[in-house]
């Protein structure tokens, strides 16, 4: 696959995704000219994109489909549930072909009789037959008109803006239009006054002025944008450079906030645009007026109406069209390799290791000038090291959006009513992290959908609204993120699972366990409630799947849940698993790093708590019973500890304890690296790193000595 | 009957001046139908002075009423004419003839000599 192919495969797998959530939400809060919009949008820019790589039964595909979306567009077709279907039908069957794309293969016969029924199904939707329209209306004009094509013009054309602080700022527009005729020759000037403000808000110091202007010049287009340097904050500088594509360019005129008519007029006065250029523009949309709810804009007639001319034409100018929509937000990204984030990542992590290494060094040496040289270089690597994770963050919106589909398919299969209710899609994660989030988190949903929420009629029949909600929620919480699945179905009956699990022996006839000890049990191996078993969920296999997968990213998982109301499974995941801030404390000659996140407070284990300590493992923490677990026994050291010993209280799942340690010995950067196969059943160990000096530290797993601290004392309060 | 009022701004026409030249052209406007501003002794005009001008013209269309402006100095005539507005306030200038080959080039047809 060439570089053209993998850009294509890249741009419409995004632009699928965004058209299937544009569509179910459609489907959920009907259709509004601006989503239909942007799904005919994108179907077009797959259809152009298709047609620069040459792969025609994409574009035979997506021709009907465009034409149909068109249809919809200008209000002939009214989408219904059933017509959405289709669409997402459809969606789906590019993901296919688009696959092929991939795997460099012409799609099997299986596929293509897909394609076809597709096809059929959007043409009986087509009451036009498809190519005509569009054809008329291109024959109907001149031939001669270069829509989609270039500007007839020869000039330059500037588009100015100027912002309100501008004169205050010592800067006066007309400098810069004296400056531009230094420059060459300014061929027509509009100045637009439509933006002064009435007389009372009217500011005489502010600037409200705009400027079309008609320019000829030698000069290169940076040249001509180094002329605004001085304002490029303050004002909105537009250059075309002579015979630019018309599409381009009347894409960004509507973005202006003067009336597109009347800049079409004063475009044509300065003679940006010929007569014939707005015309075309202009009355094809006077033409679709017949249907109010659907006015495309000037822009979209014309990159309409290029469809039809040669495809690759108008590939390129949909998609710079496209482009300029979007300049914002697409401006402001760059697609890097990951393969590249990685190496830069693991590169930070060697320079914090070594800067801490130099930081020991000038320490010990004693010279003040190096120390502060040193902590200087050290801060700067901290904040390096937090900005490069920062570029690994992505928010967890994006999978959390494509539940939607999910949701939707399974419903209706299982013939329920359920909504999707997204919240904290901001709240940011390592990439590697949300990568392997997929699986569980789908399987959690799907459990949901499936076992949780009942039918509507049950619901109902219980006096709760027919239609269930899902939620999806998602925050920070101390140094990790936390994931929700809320639904408002049956919940789990607790007798079932405690009698499912002595049936299974995987609790004793007299054990007592606590709620959320119970609602544990789900989580092990072969364990399913469901009296049902569908081909979603309910086999048995899948809880204890989720659990390890969730473990092996150093998270946890729980759940809630009351009968009759609901339950909530919550993820609490690290936010990275790279690098991180840890705790640096001493046990005998040895190190540990407890990450930091999870530390709460240190304080001393004083000499009358020690005494008292030999018995028990908790201590009185301010009225508070704070469990302890002691880093000697726990490790095994076996040199005997100073006279002094510490508690650093740490906290997981809002659940706290302390470790006993004889030395705190600070902050400390840690890149995580992992520990060999051999001590993965040790527990309370959850990686190591290399500090300054070069001797190994032991990162300490805080969750699982969490959990060790708990069953210390339910033995402790048992016996 | 309208009444007619004469005024004339004797400072120079700059952002330093535009919030009490704003002022005084708006209260002159209230208090009459016809303003006729004399500019000749504006010796220096900028942005924000033209934006007055501006803010007047149309404040004086809106209200049914009509603003004038007359002998315009020479800082007035260049801005305007750079700035291409002497159309939307249509009202005579005297163009010098020295002034006329060093400026107009490229908007000649603009250039004609008086603009009514």
């Amino acid at each position: 696959m060439d570089a053209i192919q993998q850009a294509f495969v890249v741009e419409s797998r995004e632009l699928l995704q965004m058209m299937e959530d544009k569509l179910l939400q459609m489907e959920g809060g009907g259709a509004d000219p601006d989503t239909i919009n942007a799904i005919f949008r994108a179907a077009h820019t797959i259809k152009g994109g298709a047609g620069v790589i040459d792969c025609k039964f994409i574009v035979e595909f997506t021709h009907v489909l465009e034409n149909l979306l068109d249809e919809m567009r200008t209000g002939t077709v009214t989408s219904d549930r059933e017509l959405i279907e289709v669409l997402l039908a459809c969606s789906d069957q590019l993901g296919t072909l688009i696959g092929c794309v991939e795997s460099e293969s012409e799609p099997d016969d299986d596929i293509n009789k897909v394609s076809l029924s597709l096809r059929d199904k959007l043409q009986h939707y087509l009451r036009i037959p498809s190519v005509t329209s569009h054809e008329v209306a291109l024959s109907g004009e001149n031939v001669h008109i270069s829509v989609g094509g270039e500007m007839e013009s020869d000039n330059w054309h500037i588009s100015l803006r100027f912002g309100p602080d501008v004169l205050r700022k010592g800067m006066d527009p007309a400098s810069f239009m004296r400056y531009l005729m230094e420059l060459g020759k300014i061929v027509h000037l509009t100045t637009l006054p439509d933006a002064i403000p009435d007389a009372i808000d009217m500011d005489a110091e502010s600037c409200y002025l705009g400027f079309e202007i008609s320019y000829q010049s030698e000069a290169d287009k940076s040249r001509i944008e180094s002329v605004f340097d001085f304002v490029r904050d303050d004002c909105v500088v537009q250059i075309w450079p002579p015979h630019s594509k018309l599409a381009d360019f009347i894409s960004s005129i509507e973005a202006l906030p003067e009336d597109t008519m009347r800049l079409g007029e004063i475009l044509i006065k300065s003679g940006a645009l010929t007569r014939n250029e707005l015309d075309l523009a202009l009355n094809t949309q006077s033409d679709r007026q017949g249907d109010p709810s659907s006015q495309p804009k000037i822009g979209d007639v014309l990159v309409n109406q290029g469809a039809v001319t040669a495809e690759v034409v108008e590939a390129a100018a949909v998609k710079q069209g496209r482009i300029n929509e979007k300049k914002t937000i697409e401006s402001q990204l760059i697609r890097v390799q990951a393969a590249k984030l990685d190496q830069l990542i693991d590169l930070v992590g060697e320079m914090v290791i070594a800067s801490a290494g130099a930081n020991m060094l000038a320490r010990k040496s004693g010279e003040t000038a190096l120390v502060e040289s040193t902590s200087v270089i050290s801060m700067l690597v901290e904040q390096i090291r937090d900005s490069t994770l920062q570029l690994r963050m992505v928010q967890i919106g994006d999978s959390f959006t494509r539940f939607q589909r999910v949701v939707h398919d399974t419903s209706r299969e299982l013939g329920k009513d359920i909504e999707l209710v997204i919240s904290g899609s901001e709240a940011e994660l390592d990439k590697s992290v949300v990568e392997k989030l997929g699986d569980p988190l789908m399987h959690l949903v799907r459990n949901a959908l499936d076992h949780g929420i009942e039918l509507p009629e049950v619901r109902t029949a219980k006096g709760k609204p027919a239609r269930g909600t899902l939620r999806l929620n998602a925050y920070h919480e101390s140094g990790s993120i936390v994931i929700e699945i809320i639904d408002d179905g049956a919940g789990m009956n607790r007798e079932k699972i405690l009698s499912k699990a002595h049936e299974r022996e995987l609790i004793g006839p007299n054990q007592t366990l606590s709620d959320s000890e119970i609602y544990g049990l789900i989580f092990e191996p072969g364990f399913s409630t469901a009296d049902k078993v569908t081909n979603i969920s309910g086999r048995g296999v899948g809880l204890d799947v989720v659990k390890r997968n969730i473990t092996a990213l150093r998270g946890s998982v729980e759940v809630e849940s009351h009968e009759g109301v609901g339950s909530t499974f919550r993820i609490r995941l690290p936010l990275t698993l790279a690098i991180i801030d840890g705790f640096l404390v001493g046990v005998g000659r040895a190190s540990y790093v407890i990450p930091l996140g999870t530390v709460v407070e240190c304080i001393e284990l004083s000499e009358k708590d020690r005494a008292e300590t030999l018995s028990r493992q908790y201590i009185n923490l301010r009225g508070e019973v704070l469990p302890f677990v002691r880093m000697r026994e726990q490790f095994e050291v076996a040199e005997p500890g100073g006279r002094r010993e510490n508690i650093v209280v740490v906290q997981y799942a809002g659940q706290k304890i302390g470790l006993v340690v004889d030395e705190l010995m600070g902050e400390f950067q840690t890149v995580i690296k992992p520990l060999g196969s051999i001590f993965k059943h040790i527990k309370g160990i959850g990686g190591s790193t290399i500090l300054g000096s070069g001797d190994v530290a032991l990162i300490l797993d805080v969750q699982s000595l969490v959990a060790l601290a708990a069953v210390h004392q339910n033995r402790m309060q048992a016996a | 009957m309208k009444s007619q009022h004469k005024t004339s701004i004797s400072e120079d026409m700059t952002i330093y001046n535009a919030a009490a030249q704003k002022q005084m052209l708006l209260d002159a406007l209230a208090d009459c139908d016809e303003l006729d501003i004399d500019l000749s002794q504006v010796s220096e005009m900028d942005t924000a002075g033209l934006q007055i001008l501006l803010l007047t013209k149309r404040e004086a269309i809106k209200a049914n009423k009509t603003v004038r402006l007359s002998a315009h100095s020479k800082a007035v005539t260049e801005l305007l004419d750079l700035y291409n507005m002497a159309s939307y306030f249509g009202d005579p200038m005297v163009i010098m003839a020295s002034e006329h080959t060093a400026v107009s080039e490229g908007k000649s047809e603009h250039k004609a000599g008086l603009y009514l």
